[in-house]
């Protein structure tokens, strides 16, 4: 019998909390998977963020450090300078990276922290039931826009891969998303490629990767991933955003 | 060796590389600059790391992580920028991280001052952050002093996994002393760091730095674990000095700049024929509780005296446990006391007993 698929030895044996449909783990199973096959594993220090993705800590199967809400990058950022040679990951939700970690975020970018940041931006504050995240969209319903976000007083959506491509310490940037097997094999391309670039120590990388809450937005799981291609990618268009490969 | 003449921020800096020093993490502010200024040069010239941050919020962050690597970390701030770093502090505390806070204190409240102060002596020993956590808190009055402890400091943080923060003022920061850098500080016995996360090809399985227990009865067993911890700082790193105890007519309770200052005070009311003695905390979290048992009953009185309106003093009352009559002087704002007034303070005692 030949094996063709099997569970990554870069996760544990740990069973995930995450909710029904949820995009969380496949991501985490991609993330694993890319260290398992890099062979860096076992020299890498994850950094786990607040929010859903909390206990990932309790997921990948490396050393990992849960750091305080929205400064996972400054605690990259103090993991690496200290252990320059070894692999160094957060996994931030859109909460935790694009509200209140925004400064640790573009300065860790701009100091061109040789650090992999996974982005899931799922447009909402999963773990705390659903609140406005700084990339819901304009008129989504949550449960503190619960007219929908309205612009002119909550504000835009917030394009984080647009606004780190003019970040001169950012090596790659790539916007994704969980929906469909040919997107999924694009997100397991584009992690790969940022923690090559990390091995090769080009600087920041970082991959956003649009993701659903099917049970904060109230959808089943198909009909969440139909809203992130129908809504989300036109106010959030994947692709490229920086490649300092391409100009070598 | 020879003393050196080095000015109290300088000679942190200098300490910290003598006594290994791996990585600093900083964010400029007054009165402490010269010290990441003095480190920004010298720390990447033998090896080592240094980041200025982008705000203390996250030069405290990165000493988390740089610190759960087992790497010897160190930041320092001042007043505002401590209260900045509060929330990783009580994180460092829960995750049983080593690390060393130096902490030059300003005026306050809010933006306050930029000269010496006393007034967070509470942020220090009853924390800014939430949960059930201490720091060790040592308070030296002198830049030898201060020089001695950063060392120590290094080690006692090393030796119970906790975060040690060295308190003075902006007066030791700024001014210039006579030191000797390289005196030796009491040699301890450090436990390895098995817990450090440097990757599972080190070490056999994962480790994980982490303060989040969601199981509640998890979470009060880490925290009485915690505990036993901090009773056995109580029981083995309180630190104090009695000057001139036997049979005093008063007691002054001063730490820092303010006891230095009450040491020359004490001389002067020598001459006006009042015995004055004094208990000086060195550690002020822990406390150095037992030191009033030793005062006579035939004290008259303790005069605490502080450059704040009156934080330490709660302290005393707690150790002097309603034995003695308290008085309280101080000044804040900024405003350094002249050893006269804490001389008049002596000699007008009742005038500033407490209520």
């Amino acid at each position: 019998m030949t094996v063709r698929y099997e569970k990554s030895l870069g996760l544990t044996e740990r069973k995930t909390h995450y909710c029904p449909g949820c995009t969380h783990g496949i991501l985490h199973k991609i993330v694993a998977e890319v260290l398992v096959e890099l062979g860096v594993l076992g020299k890498t220090v994850g950094v786990a963020s607040v929010g859903c993705s909390v206990y990932s800590y309790e997921y990948f199967n490396c050393d990992m450090q849960q750091a305080p809400h929205g400064r996972a990058c400054a605690t990259a950022t103090g993991i690496k300078r200290v252990l320059p040679d070894n692999v160094v990951f957060t996994y931030q939700g859109d909460g935790d990276l694009a509200s209140i970690g925004i400064a640790e975020t573009i300065h860790a970018a701009n100091r061109g922290e040789n650090i992999t940041v996974i982005f899931v931006n799922n447009a909402t504050y999963g773990m705390t039931g659903g609140q406005m995240a700084p990339t819901s969209l304009v008129g989504q319903k949550t449960t503190t826009s619960q007219g929908g976000r309205d612009p002119h007083n909550q504000g835009y959506p917030i394009k984080i891969s647009e606004m780190f491509s003019h970040i001169e310490g950012v090596a790659y940037l790539e916007r994704v998303a969980l929906t469909g097997p040919q997107n999924v094999k694009k997100v397991k391309n584009a992690v790969k490629k940022a923690f090559s670039l990390q091995l090769e120590k080009k600087g920041f990388t970082m991959i956003e990767v649009l993701s659903t809450c099917p049970v904060n937005w109230g959808m089943s799981p198909i009909d969440a991933m139909k809203w992130v291609d129908e809504k989300m990618v036109p106010v959030f268009p994947l692709g490229i955003y920086k490649d300092v490969t391409k100009h070598d | 060796m020879p003393k050196k003449l080095v000015k109290g921020n300088e000679a942190i800096a200098l300490t910290a590389i003598k006594a290994g020093v791996d990585a600093y993490f900083g964010y400029p502010i007054t009165p402490q600059n010269e010290v990441p200024e003095y480190l920004s040069k010298y720390l990447p010239e033998h090896g080592k790391v240094f980041v200025q941050a982008e705000s203390e919020v996250a030069a405290i962050n990165m000493v988390y992580g740089a610190a759960g690597c087992g790497k010897r970390v160190m930041t320092s701030s001042s007043s505002v920028g401590i209260a900045l770093k509060q929330e990783a502090i009580s994180y460092i505390a829960g995750a049983e991280l080593p690390c060393l806070i130096v902490s030059v204190m300003r005026g306050g409240p809010g933006l306050g001052g930029i000269q010496p102060s006393q007034a967070d002596y509470y942020q220090a020993t009853r924390g800014g952050g939430n949960g059930d956590y201490h720091l060790v808190v040592i308070a030296p009055e002198s830049i030898q002093e201060t020089v001695d402890y950063i060392k120590e400091g290094f080690d006692i943080a090393d030796t119970y996994r906790n975060p040690v923060m060295i308190l003075i003022d902006g007066l030791i920061g700024q001014m210039m002393e006579a030191v000797d850098l390289d005196k030796e500080v009491p040699k301890r016995k450090l436990p390895d760091k098995p817990w450090a996360t440097i990757g599972t090809d080190h070490h056999a399985g994962r480790n994980i730095v982490n303060s989040l227990y969601l199981d509640a009865p998890k979470l009060e067993e880490h925290n009485l674990n915690l505990k036993a911890k901090y009773d056995a700082i109580k029981q083995h790193e309180v630190k104090f000095e009695m000057i001139n105890m036997e049979d005093p007519d008063y007691v002054i309770v001063a730490y820092g700049s303010v006891a230095r200052i009450a040491r020359s005070s004490i001389e002067m009311l020598k001459e006006v024929g009042i015995n004055v003695g004094m208990i000086r905390p060195i550690t002020v979290w822990p406390f150095p509780k037992k030191a009033f048992d030793l005062i006579p009953s035939s004290c008259k009185g303790i005069l605490v005296t502080e450059m704040s309106l009156g934080q330490m003093l709660d302290d005393v009352e707690i150790a002097n446990k309603g034995r003695h009559e308290i008085a309280f002087y101080g000044r804040t704002g900024g405003m350094v006391p002249d050893p006269t007034e804490i001389r008049d303070a002596i000699i007008n005692f009742k005038k500033w007993v407490i209520s």
